[in-house]
């Protein structure tokens, strides 16, 4: 075992093994509980930069990879496979980044039962970075529960008003769509018939296999709803927003910024360059509802007075331009919507971490009871504008290149422009409800309850606690916003040998949707042409 | 005396020396029980009986994997055939009749009933449930059922001082007999045709007479005459009794009243044993006598799996007594193992790979169910068949280990990773894909995301926060304070969760089964 795949394998086991020393109740003093998950949320933050930065961008394929067929089942060829590739190895770095944000927050946060809140977002953690080491897809989705079952519980014990019927909600509505995907998964197997139940050997037998259309585009549709619930696509988006209200922070940070990419890693990495004919019949469907993301979700994200809601509200109407990026189908669409969720994970988590130091100084979640708050915290306050301006997608920040190339993507194609027009609308809409608490929490007038709570006790800025996890996230995010070649050239370089591998599977087939494309740009990116 | 020879030349007793043993060992139990005065108390009848099913167990996993005694062979004239999944069935009822007593000796000093007559009925039970599953003849079929069926009678109302066990004891009394006269009149239409085909124009297979009642001839027989009109009743008549067993929709009203009255560990022995027993025999029936009527079959299963599912995963939903919600969420159950039941009718030939998902899914419902039950019956309430949602508020904290326990046991019965239940769904998953069955798949992914609100709707009282307490309210009876003795079920809890757990990240060896 080389060291790469040890700090691979490591950044899944070492939360885990220390999930379950917190578990076993072997540590009841708070200082060796705290200690002990430093080490849970450190150790994935530095394997995640290190294996990023260690990744070679030429490598056809998985890097570090680590193999152990004898775990899994063997009867449906699942195989325990780990590795990076050049889109999963920036949403690994950027799960390790989140994971040691929400980690700090937790072991500062002086919650009761401190140990068991640790185990559980320990394990939270381990099972976030399993989710984009894994090659195999069986132990992708087993990852993702792995994540997903301590959200149930976080949300029921520490979670906010009516957490009982939020966690039962979400439980049901999430199992629903893990269920669907994974039958999705399942079928898909069954019908490639391939060596194994991983990305690659999953790819090459559906190029050689010859499944009908017709039951492509079944698969196809079935994966999209799965997914499309575990990801909050419009209409399936109600659980998301009344979540993350109710869920205590970091598992707002860990889940709204990381887990709900699974889905569209997902698409990206499997439906649509696995299924290229049945992505385009499902394209235009997609594209639809993930403008209902964009205009009708943001709507509702003005409307709202509660600031984590506004926050969960506006998280889910970004998601809707990564589907964008996924409906368009071509491999710039593909990629930006990669770059986007990246940027995506980091900024909607540290609006979730700010929200959470607003709160502590306020007591409140309600922008009308604050007011005023940059006069007492300017650190507070710059971190916050700039956390609104990441989420509006000004230039900087990382979001704006994702942003950015999902609209020029949408651009490329004529028919498509429609979607951009409506598209870009949104981005006036976050500008709206993003200034808008800007100028609610920290310009004005202070409310008279803040006073009232001024009075009692001083309000003070951030302290270093609070200041390093904020500090971090803001500068992988300000990081890929000046420099995007970090991650441009890997991200472009594994969805272009996909998509372009998707287009020869169409070109060969020749089984091509009958949509006329004017490609006025003449250039190669739009993968669907039919061929003379 | 010559004439008979070849009929006792294969009588081969010591093929079935596991059920003879539990049967002997049965009533070694009773005589102890009988001739020691003080053993109502000590309970040493009952330390005899584990002591003897454990190492019987141990005795024959060694047989049947050390000595490899798994050869397919055809004893007493036709009415056993001994394979090895016969050999898979027998441990699987050794151990659920372990658990049984492990779980139910604590159970029954505590509630002092009479603890040699327990174990003796238990081991019976067992020993007929054996017998059952490696019968090839209908008459031995029936009569091993009725063995079973008359142990369960006197099980269900063991608890004498309790109206509701007596009153689940009628009824299961009731409902049981109503189903063996299903069972019977089904295997005299098919006696009835098979013994004179002719006569009821059918067409005669073979040449030469054979036994009416073996599974070999009536599978010759329906094969030959896949449409007959009176052979068909006769299987649909079968299939009925056995319904009753397994619990299935449309006969699956009895489950909730019998799981609500009967004692705790009897419950558990229903669900599991009982059930196990229903579903191998179904699956013997349809691949064996019935498969020439697999057109006709299908559609039938298809229908009652679907209409089982929902039926037992929408009528849990409205359950407020743990008991009976568990009692319905097995007829779901029931209804996930139909499809795969389906599945092996469809594989073409062999078809062993839906028998052994069959199986795997068996076992890990064993070991969920007995985790569940086996917390359950240690809850000290007041009158325990009134297990309610409220009587495990916040037991993770009471108690972590139980706590830990129970979730682990409803988690894999609700099919979540990384837990058991979960493989085993999948496993199912993939063969209802397989064969094609995309309606039931639908009906069954539906049905779990349905069982996800009563399972968690119980697993959020054992971890949440409990409901504040007003001040008024009288102290309530907490069931799970000072609880006694519970050692052994400490560590038979434990090792159910372990190998909950172990099953479901790591398949290894096991997964090479499939």
């Amino acid at each position: 075992m080389t060291i790469d795949q040890f700090l691979l394998l490591g950044s899944i086991v070492i939360p885990a093994v220390v999930s379950l020393l917190l578990f076993s109740g072997l540590f009841r003093t708070k200082d060796s509980v705290q200690k002990l998950a430093y080490v849970a949320f450190l150790f994935p933050f530095l394997a995640g930069i290190i294996l990023f930065f260690r990744f070679d961008h030429g490598i056809d394929g998985y890097a570090f990879e680590l193999r152990n067929s004898r775990m899994g089942l063997q009867e449906l060829k699942i195989n325990f496979h780990l590795g990076l590739n050049g889109v999963s190895s920036p949403l690994f770095a950027m799960a390790g980044i989140v994971g040691l944000g929400a980690g700090l927050v937790a072991i500062h946060s002086g919650v009761d039962r401190l140990p068991l809140y640790l185990a559980l977002l320990a394990l939270m953690q381990s099972g976030l970075m399993g989710l984009f080491a894994s090659v195999d897809l069986f132990f992708y989705y087993l990852f993702h529960e792995f994540a997903l079952i301590p959200t149930f519980i976080m949300i029921g014990i520490w979670g906010g008003r009516d957490r009982r019927s939020v966690a039962l909600e979400i439980t049901i509505y999430l199992t629903l769509g893990a269920l669907l995907s994974l039958g999705g998964l399942v079928v898909l197997n069954t019908f490639a018939d391939a060596d194994s139940f991983d990305f690659p050997s999953l790819s090459k037998a559906l190029a050689e296999s010859g499944i009908f259309e017709s039951t492509k585009s079944k698969i196809f549709g079935l994966l999209l709803l799965g997914f499309g619930i575990l990801v909050a696509l419009f209409p399936f988006h109600t659980w998301a927003a009344r979540g993350y209200e109710t869920a205590p922070t970091p598992v707002s940070m860990l889940h709204a910024g990381v887990l709900k990419k699974f889905g569209l890693y997902g698409l990206v990495q499997v439906a649509a360059p696995l299924l290229p004919e049945a992505a385009q019949e499902w394209s235009s469907l997609l594209l639809w509802l993930a403008l209902g993301n964009v205009l009708f979700v943001g709507m509702v994200a003005i409307a709202q007075t509660n600031l984590k809601s506004m926050v969960g509200n506006g998280s889910v109407m970004h998601m809707g331009y990564c589907f964008l990026g996924v409906g368009v189908c071509s491999s710039l669409g593909a990629s930006s919507a990669i770059m986007l969720m990246v940027a995506h994970g980091l900024s909607v988590s540290l609006m979730f971490l700010l929200t959470q130091f607003i709160y502590r100084r306020t007591s409140t979640h309600e922008m009308s009871e604050m007011g005023g708050l940059a006069k007492q915290t300017p650190i507070l306050a710059c971190f916050f504008v700039a956390a609104s301006l990441a989420t509006i997608g000004l230039p900087g920040f990382g979001n704006f290149w994702g942003e950015f190339g999902v609209f020029l993507s949408l651009g490329e194609q004529v028919n498509n422009r429609i979607f951009l027009f409506l598209a870009a609308l949104g981005i006036i809409i976050s500008a709206i409800f993003g200034l808008r608490a800007v100028a609610r929490i920290f310009f004005g007038l202070a409310s008279d309850e803040l006073q009232t709570i001024e009075k009692k006790t001083p309000l003070h800025d951030l302290n270093l606690t609070e200041m390093i996890p904020a500090s971090v996230i803001l500068i992988a995010l300000l990081w890929i916003g000046l420099w995007p070649r970090t991650i441009s050239p890997r991200i472009d370089a594994e969805i272009e040998r996909r998509y372009e591998s998707a287009e020869k599977i169409a070109s060969r087939n020749s089984i091509l949707p009958c949509c006329p494309i004017n490609d006025s740009n003449g250039s190669n990116s739009t993968f669907f042409q039919p061929l003379d | 005396m010559e004439a008979y020879l070849p009929f006792s030349q294969d009588n081969l007793w010591y093929e079935i020396w596991p059920e003879l043993a539990l049967a002997v060992g049965s009533l070694v139990v009773l005589g102890v029980n009988l001739f020691s005065k003080s053993d109502s108390k000590t309970g040493f009848s009952g330390v005899l009986a584990i002591c003897f099913q454990a190492g019987l167990l141990v005795f024959h996993l060694f047989d049947y994997l050390a000595w490899h005694h798994t050869f397919d062979r055809i004893t007493f004239s036709g009415m056993l055939s001994h394979g090895i999944q016969g050999d898979v069935m027998r441990s699987f009822f050794l151990l659920a009749s372990l658990l049984v007593s492990l779980i139910g000796h604590r159970y029954i000093l505590k509630h002092s009933l009479r603890i040699g007559e327990f174990h003796h009925l238990v081991m019976l039970a067992s020993a007929g449930l054996m017998l059952l599953c490696q019968s090839s003849h209908f008459l031995m079929l029936f009569v091993a059922l009725e063995c079973v069926a008359l142990c369960f009678y006197a099980l269900v109302a063991f608890n004498r001082e309790s109206a509701k066990s007596l009153e689940a004891g009628i009824k299961y009394l009731i409902f049981g007999a109503l189903s063996s006269s299903f069972l019977l009149f089904g295997i005299v239409l098919l006696y009835g045709v098979g013994a004179n085909p002719e006569v009821w124009g059918a067409s005669f297979p073979g040449s030469e007479a054979r036994d009416a009642l073996s599974f070999d001839y009536l599978g010759d027989l329906i094969r030959e005459n896949p449409d007959h009109l009176l052979l068909r009743t006769g299987i649909v008549l079968i299939i009925a009794g056995i319904a009753f067993k397994i619990g299935a929709a449309p006969f699956q009203i009895w489950v909730p009243d019998v799981y609500h009255g009967s004692p705790m560990p009897i419950t558990a022995f229903l669900s599991v044993s009982s059930k196990a027993a229903g579903f191998f025999v179904l699956l013997n029936l349809v691949n064996g006598p019935f498969a020439g009527a697999k057109d006709f079959l299908l559609p039938l299963l298809g229908f009652v799996a679907t209409f089982t599912i929902f039926f037992g995963n929408l009528a849990a939903c409205a359950q407020r007594n743990i008991k009976r919600m568990l009692g319905l969420s097995g007829v779901a159950h029931a209804g996930y193992l139909l499809v795969a039941i389906m599945a092996s009718l469809i594989f073409p030939g062999d078809s062993d790979r839906a028998v052994w998902v069959l199986f795997f899914y068996m076992f890990v419902y064993l070991i969920a169910s007995f985790s569940v039950f086996g917390v359950m019956s240690l809850a000290d309430l007041k009158d325990d068949n009134e297990h309610e949602f409220a009587d495990y508020e916040n037991l993770a904290r009471k108690h972590p280990l139980f706590g830990f326990a129970l979730v682990c046991g409803i988690g894999s019965l609700a099919g979540i990773p990384p837990f058991a239940g979960f493989i085993s769904k999948l496993l199912l998953v993939s063969v209802a894909v397989e064969a094609g069955l995309y309606f039931s798949l639908a009906a069954m992914i539906i049905g779990v995301v349905i069982s996800i609100y009563y399972y968690f709707g119980w697993v959020r009282e054992i971890t949440f926060h409990p409901r504040p307490i007003v001040k008024d309210d009288e102290p309530k009876h907490d069931p799970w304070n000072k609880l006694s003795e519970i050692g052994v079920i400490k560590f038979v809890l434990i090792t159910l969760t372990v190998v909950s757990l172990v099953f479901g990240i790591w398949q290894g060896p096991f997964g090479d089964t499939f």
